[in-house]
Parts: C-alpha cells; structure tokens; sequence
C-alpha cells in the first residue's frame, strides 16, 4: 500500500498540468463540463459502438479516459448498454454484419439521443468506403448529429465532438 | 531447404526473412503437412486465390513455418471443383481458415469435419464469392438473417450466456456464448467476423503506395507491423532493400508499437482486477509514449510511416535524445510499477492460475506470438527469422511456462524491458542523414512476395501476389490472432464466469485482423 501511495504522490495531478501543447484542452473541459451540467444535470453517459473500424479509433476512446483527459472527471462516462446512454459514440464504416446490431443499438437509445461519428470511415467511409461487405459512413445507417474527422482522431477532436453535439443540443 | 519431398519443387525467394515457394499438388498436402508438424513446424497462414485469368483456376495458399524458415506452398485446384483435402486435423489451426477461404473464394476442404460459414454472415448469398474475380457485388446482396449453428451443450443445470456482438465497454465486436453451470464456464463458443468490411477485396483495386494505407489499417493497434510485413512482401517481389537508416528506422518503431500496447495492457490487466492505480499509472505512461510518436513522427500510432521500399520518417539527435530520456523514464517507473504489481497480493490472487493455457496444448493447437511464448512456445521472429536489422540486434526471447493471465502479464513486463534496451541500441546505429524516401512505385509482373513481423500480440504475415500488368491481384495479410482466438476457448474452461474479461484482456486478441 505504501509504494502505491508513494506512486501517486509522486506522480501528481496530471490533469490539472497538462502540457504546454494542450492549452487548448482546458477550455474544451471547462466548456464541456459546462454543458453538461446545463444540458445534462451534471452526467452524460456514452455508449461506444464500434460499427465495424479498425480498432484505432477504440485507441484513441481509450485514451480520453486516462488522467490526461479525465473524461469521467467532467462527468462523462461510458456505459454498458444503450438503455441509459445519452450519446453514442460510432465508429469505423459500418460492416453490413453489423449494421443490424447499430440499428437496433440506435433503436433502443432513448430519446433525446445524440449520435457522434468518430473517425474518417465513420465520417465518409474512408478507406475501406463502401462494398459487398461494408456500408460505407454511419450516417448511411443512422441519424448522425456530429463527425469527428482523422484517422484516428486525436483524443481532444474527440472530446471537441461530444461538447460540439452537447452544446447544439440546447 | 526446409522441406523434403519427391514431388515439391522450392525455388528461394529473395527476401528479408528465410522463405521458399513450390507448387504441389492435392494429393501431397497431407504428407507435407504430417511431415512440418511432425518436425515441430506450424501453420502460418492458408487463403486462396482466383487465377482463372492467368489461364489457371484457383488456387489454394498454405504457408507453414519451420526452424528453417517459411515455406509457401500453392496447390492448384480446379475450376469446377475447386476441393482440397481437409489439413485441420494435422493443424488444428487450419479450422477457421478453411472456412474463411470457402466463403471468400468457394475453396472447399473435403473430409473436413467442420463446415459452417465463417467469415459470411448474411451480407452476400452462400453461393456467391467476394473474391472470386466475377463476383457480382450488387446481385450478390442479401439480408439473411443471422443464424449460426452453435454447437449445444446440455445436461441438468447447464445454462448459456450470449453475449455480444456489441459488448458492454470499448471492445472490438464479436459473439461469445458461454454454457455455464453455476459461476462455472464449462464451454465458450466464438462467432466472429461481424467487422469484416472487405479488406482484401478493396486491396485489389488499389496502387501499391496506397495498398500500403491498407495494410496500416488492418489492425489498428499493430500498423506498424502490418506496414512492414506489407512492404517486406512488395520489396521481395521487386528484389529491392531499402536503405540501412530506412531499416533502423521501421525496427524503432515497431518496438514502439510493442511498448505503448504493452504499456495500454498492462494498465487495463490491473484494472480488471480492481486496481485502478494499475490503469491511471500505466495509461500516463503510455500517453507520454503516444505524445513523443506525435511530436518525433507525426502520428500517436505511428500510421503510415513505413511505405514499400522506405520510411516517411525520420529522427535527428534532438528527436534521439528524447527517446532516450522516454527510455530512462520508463525503465525506472515501469520496475517501480511491476514491484507494485508482484506485492500486491490480490492482484497475484487473480492473475494466478486464471485462464491456463498449457504448453503442451497451446502446442497442439498452435498458440502463436506473445500470448504462446506464455505457454512456452518459443517461436519470436525477431529471434529465429531475424530480418534486417534484428540480425544486428540479438532479441532476447522471453518465455514463460505457466501459460496463465499471470505468465502472460510476465511476459509483457520482460518484453516491455526488452524493447527498450532495443531502442536504446537502435539509438546507437542510426545515423541521421536527409535521405530522400525512395519509394517503390511499380511491382514486376507475377509476382509473388511474402513479409513477416513479429508484432507485438505475435507473427503478422502479409501475401501479395501481382497479375500480369504487375498490379495487385490479391493481397492476404494474416493476423496471429487467427491461431489464438480458439485457444482463448479453452483458456477460459473451468475459469468463472466473472474472470472472462481479464482472461480476455490477458490475450488482447484482434477482431478487426481475423475478420478482415
Ligand atoms: S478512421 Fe482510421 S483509425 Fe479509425 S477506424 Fe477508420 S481506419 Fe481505423
């Protein structure tokens, strides 16, 4: 116990310290937790559904929950189904295996939902585009409020397209 | 030469890593395959392919593995009945690939005691095939709806749990259904293929430069080893080397591939047993890695650095003396966290015992990459095919025996340690120049060309043939989680149902990469 609470002494408040370069993050989270609070009652809670992507974008959701990005500190957490999400968060073109399983994930979200592309193949199809196999954007599928381009897009352009969809949403 | 036998014929390819070809006919399949296995050789990879155009029919592609090296064997099928005979038997492995190359191609394993869809769900009709040169996309379309005959398990008490394909958390889809009784798991079937988006398919209509793109996009989390494997397989076709700095280059970032997954692992490995300081401490570290990739190459991941013939990347000493602070920075904390780790008797409680794969099964069965050097399988690229530069490098292979979550943690840490050492040695052998890439534009006509990675979840293995105008014809790459999923079936047996995450976790398969 004691090297694990020498650990974290040690290490410190990432996110409160961010580096330099991330400037710009603390206005998205002060901005973010705003909205949430205005929009939301203070919790937005998110539902991932990877719609047929290559795993770098799940790479780049992972990071936003570390202490860099602390989404759950702003009061943003992921869930275990889409009954109680506020928000779904898709990526990767959509596999015509899969496309079944958003619908029905869309479907059982309930209203009001927000629905966030995340990634060039959720956006447009990027790379793997459209085929016998793969139905190309998410929006092809279902309704979606807001794109998050870049392949992947950096943790930040993430956090930037659940405050863009929250804040249209008032 | 790898591989006796009367009636095969192998011409060496030119390439980075030991490897042979020949053509052999069906009814020798067997005896060739009884005879690798026999001497402690493994399956690699099998697909197929449609060569109808070059005045053939199909034909099916097998690559096993020995201490020698790789050995690619095609067997030409004909058009009518393209039928081959059943090698599952001797490679266990071979079950699911099989399957994939019936439903891509219509190549059909006769004997074989398993032959359910694999890769098709319900997207394209069961007589039509993806890629099968005259394969009608438009009317190939269906809407079946899903069935999928999984195998029953009955007796009093006995329960299932389906789960998936979305599953509760950031996962990759797939279908698992376990048949319980009680907490106990006594049997977990797979279904996957839900993310499959044509991959293969997309590769031949693409340039060469831009099937480098592709590649990098197979598995998100391994592209610089899909990259690599993919320009190995192009360099080998047109008999190119690229330069030493490109070479140093392509090993530096791959082993900083193996350190910011194996960083991200080792992290989730302790909050899925409740030790979410694990998951803080691990994930900083790694942001730091991710940050330094951005800044020194210009993409977290590092995507599209390695291209077919050089890299679109470079370091001077500034950037190498970041690297090297990074390299110090984590030595020191990543030792202070494994100390936490093997004190702390609740996370050695769990990881302990859990998820056993033994080596005489994973043997057997043919568990490959990190996952199998766990369960004593002592099969490293790096180590017995080394490419250039790893034939500089000397890897130190680590390898456990329990084969449990705990072995496989262990082996992460001693991998983990080792790419930095390597790092810190690739430091040492890079010299900085402003070389401009010369990339590989064009491949020659016919061609074929194989590349061999050890990624960091284990052996990535990318194919490319070329037709006669010297373009893409068919490109296969092949994921080691393709040999490893089955295992993670009886890895999980007799294990709690509650466990299955952190079993899963432990061996971090890829969806994305079988599924294709
Ligand atoms: S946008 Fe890029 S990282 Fe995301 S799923 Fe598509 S190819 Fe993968």
């Amino acid at each position: 116990m004691y090297q694990i609470l020498k650990q974290i002494i040690k290490t410190g408040i990432k996110t409160e310290t961010p580096p330099q370069a991330d400037e710009g993050m603390r206005l998205i989270e002060q901005r973010l937790q705003q909205e949430i609070l205005d929009v939301f009652g203070g919790a937005l809670a998110i539902r991932q559904v990877d719609a047929g992507s290559c795993n770098g974008c799940e790479l780049e959701i992972h990071a936003v929950n570390n202490a860099y990005y602390n989404i759950e500190g702003l009061g943003i957490k992921f869930v275990a189904g889409p009954r109680h999400a506020d928000l779904l968060l898709v990526t990767g073109p959509v596999s015509r295996h899969m496309e079944v399983a958003l619908k029905r994930t869309y479907d059982a979200t309930p209203e009001p939902k927000l629905v966030v592309a995340i990634g060039d193949c959720a956006c447009d199809g990027g790379i793997f585009g459209e085929s016998y196999a793969s139905c190309g954007k998410v929006s092809n599928v279902i309704p979606v409020d807001v794109v998050v381009q870049g392949c992947p897009p950096t943790p930040i352009a993430i956090l930037q397209g659940i405050l863009t969809a929250i804040s249209a949403k008032k | 030469m790898p591989i006796k036998h009367p009636n095969l014929k192998l011409n060496r390819l030119t390439d980075a890593v030991p490897a042979w070809t020949g053509d052999i006919a069906p009814e020798y399949l067997h005896e060739i395959c009884q005879q690798v296995r026999d001497g402690g050789g493994r399956l690699v990879a099998l697909w197929g392919s449609d060569v109808r155009q070059q005045g053939g029919g199909f034909m099916l592609h097998i690559t096993l593995m020995n201490e020698s090296g790789l050995v690619c064997l095609n067997v030409p099928l004909p058009v009518e009945h393209p039928n081959y005979p059943d090698i599952s038997r001797i490679f266990p492995a071979a079950n699911r690939m099989q399957r994939a190359a019936y439903d891509l191609l219509g190549l059909y394993a006769h004997e074989g005691h398993d032959h359910r869809k694999w890769l098709r769900h319900g997207a394209w009709h069961s007589g039509s095939f993806p890629l099968r040169k005259d394969f009608d996309a438009a009317a190939s379309l269906t809407h079946e709806p899903e069935d999928y005959p999984f195998v029953q398990v009955e007796g009093q008490g006995v329960h299932e749990i389906p789960v998936g394909p979305v599953h509760a958390g950031i996962i990759e889809p797939g279908h698992f259904r376990f048949s319980i009784i009680g907490e106990r798991v006594l049997r977990l079937e797979q279904h996957l293929g839900y993310v499959h988006k044509g991959i293969e398919k997309r590769f031949e209509s693409m340039s060469l430069q831009q099937g480098a793109r592709l590649a990098g996009r197979v598995s998100g989390d391994s592209t610089v080893a899909y990259a690599w494997a993919y320009a190995m397989a192009a360099e080998c076709i047109a008999k190119v080397t690229p330069s030493s700095r490109a070479l140093w280059l392509r090993a530096l970032l791959l082993e900083r591939e193996r350190v910011a997954n194996h960083l991200g692992d080792l992290g989730y490995l302790g909050n899925d047993v409740a030790l979410s300081f694990g998951f803080a401490q691990f994930w900083i570290l790694k942001e730091q890695v991710l940050r330094n990739n951005a800044a020194l190459f210009g993409h977290r991941y590092l995507m599209d650095k390695i291209v077919p013939g050089s890299v679109t990347a470079s370091l001077d000493v500034e950037g190498k003396h970041i690297i090297e602070q990074e390299c110090d920075m984590l030595d020191e904390q990543v030792r202070i966290l494994r100390n936490i780790y093997d004190e702390h008797a609740g996370v050695q409680d769990r990881f302990i015992g859990t998820g056993r794969v033994e080596p005489k099964l994973a043997a057997q069965l043919g568990l490959c990459g990190m996952a199998g050097r766990a369960s004593a399988q002592a099969w490293d690229a790096r180590v017995q095919f080394a490419c250039a530069p790893y034939d500089k490098l000397d890897v130190k292979m680590a390898t456990y025996r329990n084969g449990d979550v705990a072995a496989r943690v262990i082996v992460r840490f001693d991998e983990l340690f080792e790419s930095l050492r390597l790092q810190r040695e690739i430091m040492v052998n890079l010299v900085h120049d402003n070389e401009a890439p010369t990339l590989l534009e064009k491949l020659p006509a016919n061609g074929f060309g194989i590349g061999l990675v050890e990624g960091w979840r284990g052996e990535v293995m990318v194919a490319i043939h070329t037709d006669a105008q010297g373009k893409l014809t068919r490109v296969h790459p092949h994921d080691p989680s393709w040999q490893n999923w089955p295992l993670l079936e009886h890895a999980v047996i007799d294990n709690i149902v509650p466990d299955f995450p952190l079993i899963n976790k432990s061996f971090n398969l890829s969806y994305s990469g079988q599924d294709l």
